[in-house]
């Protein structure tokens, strides 16, 4: 009897070794609901001590399993309850301090990242919302490891018109005060429509009102793997071929996530929530997103038929995983952030991908404009077109968008921003220069669309 | 943990002494051999090996460091993983 494949094996590995086949993420979703106080300092102190009691052995088991499988655990992460809600049972809100407190709980038990320095505000604004929203720009200066998102728009609710003109203005605020690291503030905050709620991905992790007590979500990557797997296809391979290349290999990087998410959860003892199947691109050569549309066959990102690869790929890689995990969520499809891939930085500096392009992606990626650096003096008003732009689209397409732009403080378009790690470089690339002003300052809201005669 | 599976992966160049070596490590570990391949790819010698752990008195770890220290000395590499890894990826 044959105990085992030795194909298998050295796919495996090859996939590992040179192709980065990666955990991108194990995220310890924590309800934080039990912190509320009127004491804010107390609200601190339960934050504190509850986060380092779940998630003090995440570094420890995730290394172990790391090792035990060869496989890199690239990010450990904490998704938090929106702090917003936690934040307005204070007497008087410090929302500064919490996120201090989130950022102390994090290096002390070494994670990466926390998110969930948010709020819901697709319908409105609660006081603690509107607080919580004003105190970003400083929350992320004084803080390093605190990601923050905010949900203007559902395709329920339609989109918060003054809450898009209040974040244009937080985005460009944050960018300003962080303005010695190219406005790295803002590359840690997004706004959303249609918020996933059990997300393991920064910079919009955060862990919703619906989920339980505490869960482990993980993310996978593989990109490269992709890429790779659809190079070797015959060029004329025609594209149902193609995607069920793409159906098989998701479908492998998702067991894999499965495998490490299981064993996870169950050494931490809690659920094991969701794996959100995403190809993360990041700026190693050969992990990117871009390189797949290559290896479809288009010259670079950005030539025409880009959107039709994109859509094809995200879909495929959604029936590839969703069969192999009882339980998919997140983001899960094809990330195409700019600054944290190769291929689309190149894009972007040939003049390959433009602003328009981009946005014309994300009516079929899993996310949005994502890492997208602008001139450091576009108006406020113009960032709240694009964010009402890319909104629309989630609203109307009953997905979930995103936006991160950084509107990069003394840099113009051509310019390079830098970040390095994950987060990577971009060009500064062209945004539309005509106003955007008199219909985004209406104030109010886009009513929630109908969900019938659809055309 | 003890009934736990490896698959050791052995790649490099060819010479005299690999499976001695790898061999006398998983022995004087208690790790008990249940099936060996081997083949030549590419000029590379390469080995794959499966273990059983259930009788070993050591931890993962400890099996692992020592293995890598073998794919040291003998200038090879080599990959120590849990097999279910395989197991899971390969098969619906």
């Amino acid at each position: 009897m044959t105990l085992f494949h030795t194909e298998s094996i050295l796919e495996t590995i090859n996939m590992i070794k040179v192709h980065h086949l990666d955990i991108r993420t194990v995220t310890l979703a924590l309800s934080l609901r039990d912190c509320c106080d009127e004491d804010v300092k107390k609200v601190g102190e339960k934050i504190y001590n509850k986060i380092l009691k779940y998630a003090k052995n995440l570094n420890k088991y995730a290394d172990e399993l790391e090792a035990e499988y060869s496989i890199p655990i690239i990010n450990r992460r904490i998704a938090v309850t929106p702090i917003s809600l936690i934040g307005e049972s204070c007497k008087n809100y410090d929302y500064v301090y919490l996120a201090k407190v989130l950022d102390n709980a994090a290096k002390e038990v070494g994670v990466n990242f926390v998110g969930g320095f948010g709020a819901m505000v697709e319908k409105g604004f609660t006081r603690g919302d509107l607080a919580l929203v004003e105190s970003i720009p400083e929350a992320l200066r004084v803080t390093d490891r605190i990601c923050s998102s905010i949900n203007v728009a559902s395709s329920k609710s339609g989109i918060n018109m003054d809450a898009v003109l209040k974040m244009s203005e937080i985005v460009k605020e944050t960018a300003r005060v962080t303005a010695d690291a190219d406005g790295i503030g803002a590359a840690k905050l997004v706004c959303f429509c249609n918020a996933p709620q059990d997300n393991p991905f920064m910079a919009g992790a955060f862990h919703g009102i619906g989920e339980p007590e505490c869960e482990l979500n993980v993310g996978v990557s593989g990109p490269g793997v992709v890429a790779a797997a659809v190079a070797a296809l015959p060029k004329d391979a025609d594209l149902g071929t193609l995607a069920n290349k793409i159906k098989q290999i998701a479908f492998k990087i998702t067991t894999t996530g499965e495998l490490i998410g299981r064993e996870m959860a169950q050494r931490l003892g809690i659920p094991f929530g969701v794996i959100d199947l995403s190809l993360a691109p990041t700026p190693t050569p050969g992990d990117s997103v871009a390189g797949i549309f290559q290896a479809m066959g288009l010259e670079h990102a950005g030539a025409h038929g880009t959107t039709a690869a994109l859509a094809m790929l995200n879909d495929a890689v959604k029936k590839g995983g969703i069969m192999a995990s009882s339980h998919v969520g997140g983001l899960s499809g094809a990330f195409i952030p700019v600054s944290e891939d190769a291929g689309m930085i190149e894009a972007t500096k040939k003049g390959f991908l433009t602003f328009d392009k981009l946005e014309a992606m994300t009516s079929v990626c899993s996310v949005g404009l994502d890492m997208i650096c602008i001139s450091g003096d576009t108006p406020s008003d113009t960032i709240a077109g694009i964010i009402a732009d890319e909104m629309a689209i989630g609203m109307i397409n009953k997905k979930t968008t995103a936006v991160r732009v950084i509107p990069v403080p003394n840099k113009k378009v051509g310019d390079m921003a830098v970040y390095g790690g994950l987060l990577g470089e971009a060009p500064i690339i062209k945004v539309n220069s005509l106003s955007s002003t008199g219909f985004v300052r209406r104030g109010g809201r886009v009513p929630a669309p109908i969900h019938s005669l659809n055309n | 943990m003890k009934d736990e599976k490896i698959i050791v992966t052995l790649l490099g160049a060819d010479k005299v002494g690999i499976v001695a070596e790898l061999t006398a490590a998983l022995a004087k570990y208690g790790v008990n051999i249940e099936d060996i391949k081997q083949t030549i790819m590419q000029d590379y010698f390469v080995m794959f090996l499966l273990g059983d752990l259930k009788n070993s008195t050591y931890t993962f770890k400890e099996i692992k460091d020592a293995l890598d220290a073998v794919g040291e000395k003998l200038k090879m590499e080599i990959w120590v993983q849990k097999k279910d890894i395989f197991d899971k990826m390969h098969s619906i």
